[in-house]
């Protein structure tokens, strides 16, 4: 019983681990994407230089705006070739893109006014943005944070029960013992804390596996997933950033439900 | 002994003091060897230790156990509870120890009103009120000495003045020889002693017992009362519900007869009453 205990905390943490794992990341590549966005302004194909100078002194005028940068056509072929693969080098014998402007705001939320405004601008064909990617993003994190907290939350109560059950039936056991202890005078703490140390040593016996599965599965996770995604703009989180705080967090939940597991039951008991 | 110095905490005093070890050739320092332990003072003999006035116990299902009780008992007093099975003799007695709280009215043990009496204070009552029951209540995988360390190590007493008080006790039921035996290894009489000086150990004023004898036969019995006997000479107060019509009529003392949860009749060296 004491192994099923153990069990509930192991499967608890782990499975709180590996989702606290995936928030952060969801949460970081969210915040770098976030930071990323810009505003890429379409230049018309008849413009002149002067006209293009012009643009660019309208763009920098406008308040929200932190920086402006230029890419002529044909560096925006270099890059596109650079990122979908030599194919598309058959467009330099004729170019089908803008030269732009890439435009950042100071605060990402500021970037749909922005770009509405540098649409009305002459020289400006067409300004976009990200806008459906960012927010088709925010919301499935949202969805993804709040299914998670439930999830955990569930977690959480089920090993606390596991706990508290597989104590009452250790206590159930020494009830006999607890009964002569209450009668010859012993305090309610005195009896207590022998079964809250045994609930923190199922809760520190049942990290132990997750934490060591986290420590371990996330360096190769994030050595193997890094290396694909360096030419992104989105990033895992180092290995030791994530997982120093996710298993300082699962050990104090470790703590948390085995010594709050033995406190409930041997509540029951102590009742006179 | 030299340098000593005595410190009076609660109802212990303690004297620290550095003495010469001949065993060690060395000068030890030493607290808890001079411990003396003083019996309990809060009351004097022919002090009020039990008093119950109209107390009134019902039971959630319904039942009344006991209805309108007055009763006084003295302190160092010898009591017999008896009556009929479900007279309500053990609600009695389960009043004086707090297992029951009463529905009306008001129980003092030692000064204290145990129907106001706060939870995390029960406690300090408990140690002031040892309690034997029919089935002895040992734990069966401690040896006799370890049960009765067991109330003493419950209220956090020193080793050494566990160690002492332990064998003194054992000593006082005869069990002495028997410190490392199991419960199982005794027999039923043996238990019951084990039992009574678990419930002394720590000078308790009152000890409460509920059929001490039931499981016994006649003999052990009498060992058992010889034992209560001299506990009741030393001063302490013994409270003691029974079915044993020979030995209340040979040991005549105070008889608390309790019918339909009243008292029929409280005499002093009275007799059972009742066809056994």
């Amino acid at each position: 019983m004491t192994f099923a205990a153990v069990s509930a905390v192991t499967v608890t943490l782990l499975l709180t681990g590996i989702f606290l794992a995936i928030m952060l990341n969801l949460n970081k590549a969210g915040t770098d994407i976030e930071n990323d966005v810009e505003v890429r302004v379409h230049i018309k194909l008849d413009t002149t230089e002067a006209e293009k100078e012009q643009l660019k002194k309208q763009i920098s005028s406008l308040p929200e705006v932190e920086s402006i940068a230029y890419s002529s056509k044909e560096q925006e072929l270099q890059n596109l070739i650079k990122d979908m693969g030599n194919d598309y080098a058959l467009f330099e014998q004729s170019n089908p893109l803008y030269d732009v402007y890439i435009v950042k705001t100071a605060r990402p939320q500021d970037t749909p006014d922005v770009a509405r405004k540098i649409e009305q601008f002459a020289q400006t064909e067409k300004a976009v943005y990200g806008e459906e990617e960012v927010k088709n993003l925010f919301s499935f994190m949202k969805t993804a944070r709040n299914i998670g907290a439930v999830l955990v939350a569930g977690l959480l109560f089920t090993a606390m029960f596991l706990i508290s059950n597989t104590i009452k039936i250790t206590i159930f056991a020494r009830r006999k013992e607890i009964e002569i202890m209450k009668l010859v005078g012993a305090t309610n703490w005195f009896i207590r804390w022998p079964f809250l140390l045994e609930g923190l040593w199922i809760g520190l016996l049942g990290s132990i596996l997750p934490i060591a599965a986290i420590a371990v599965g996330y360096y190769y996770v994030e050595q193997a997933l890094s290396a694909k995604l360096a030419a992104q703009l989105v990033d895992f989180i180092g290995y030791l950033p994530l997982v120093l705080p996710v298993t300082a967090l699962m050990l104090v939940m470790a703590v948390f439900i085995g010594i709050w597991g033995s406190f409930l039951s041997v509540r029951r008991f102590l009742k006179i | 002994m030299f340098l000593s110095k005595n410190v009076t905490k609660g109802n212990e005093s303690v004297t620290y003091s550095f003495h010469y070890d001949k065993t060690n050739s060395a000068i030890m320092f030493c607290g808890q060897a001079e411990r003396v332990h003083k019996p309990p003072e809060l009351t004097k003999p022919g002090d009020e230790m039990i008093d119950m006035k109209g107390v009134t116990k019902k039971y959630p299902n319904g039942v009344t156990a006991l209805s309108s009780v007055d009763v006084t008992i003295k302190q160092g007093e010898f009591v017999y509870i008896v009556g009929p099975s479900g007279a309500g003799k053990s609600t009695f007695i389960k009043l004086i120890y707090r297992e029951e709280k009463p529905t009306g009215g008001t129980v003092t043990v030692g000064g204290v009103n145990i129907a106001t009496l706060k939870r995390r204070s029960v406690p300090a009552l408990r140690r002031k009120v040892g309690v034997v029951f029919q089935d002895f209540k040992l734990l069966p995988l401690l040896t006799v000495y370890e049960n009765v360390a067991f109330a003493l190590e419950v209220i956090e007493e020193e080793p050494a003045v566990i160690r002492k008080r332990v064998m003194e006790v054992l000593d006082l039921v005869g069990l002495k020889h028997k410190a490392r035996m199991l419960p199982t290894e005794l027999s039923g009489g043996e238990q019951q002693r084990v039992a009574v000086a678990r419930s002394i150990v720590n000078n308790p004023k009152v000890v409460i017992a509920d059929e001490p004898t039931g499981n016994l036969d006649p003999d052990t019995s009498w060992d058992i009362m010889r034992l209560f006997e001299r506990i009741n000479e030393r001063g302490t107060t013994i409270v003691m519900a029974t079915h044993n019509k020979d030995i209340v009529n040979t040991l005549r003392r105070r008889v608390i007869a309790i019918e339909n949860g009243r008292i029929v009749r409280d005499e002093q060296r009275g007799d059972y009453g009742y066809e056994a």
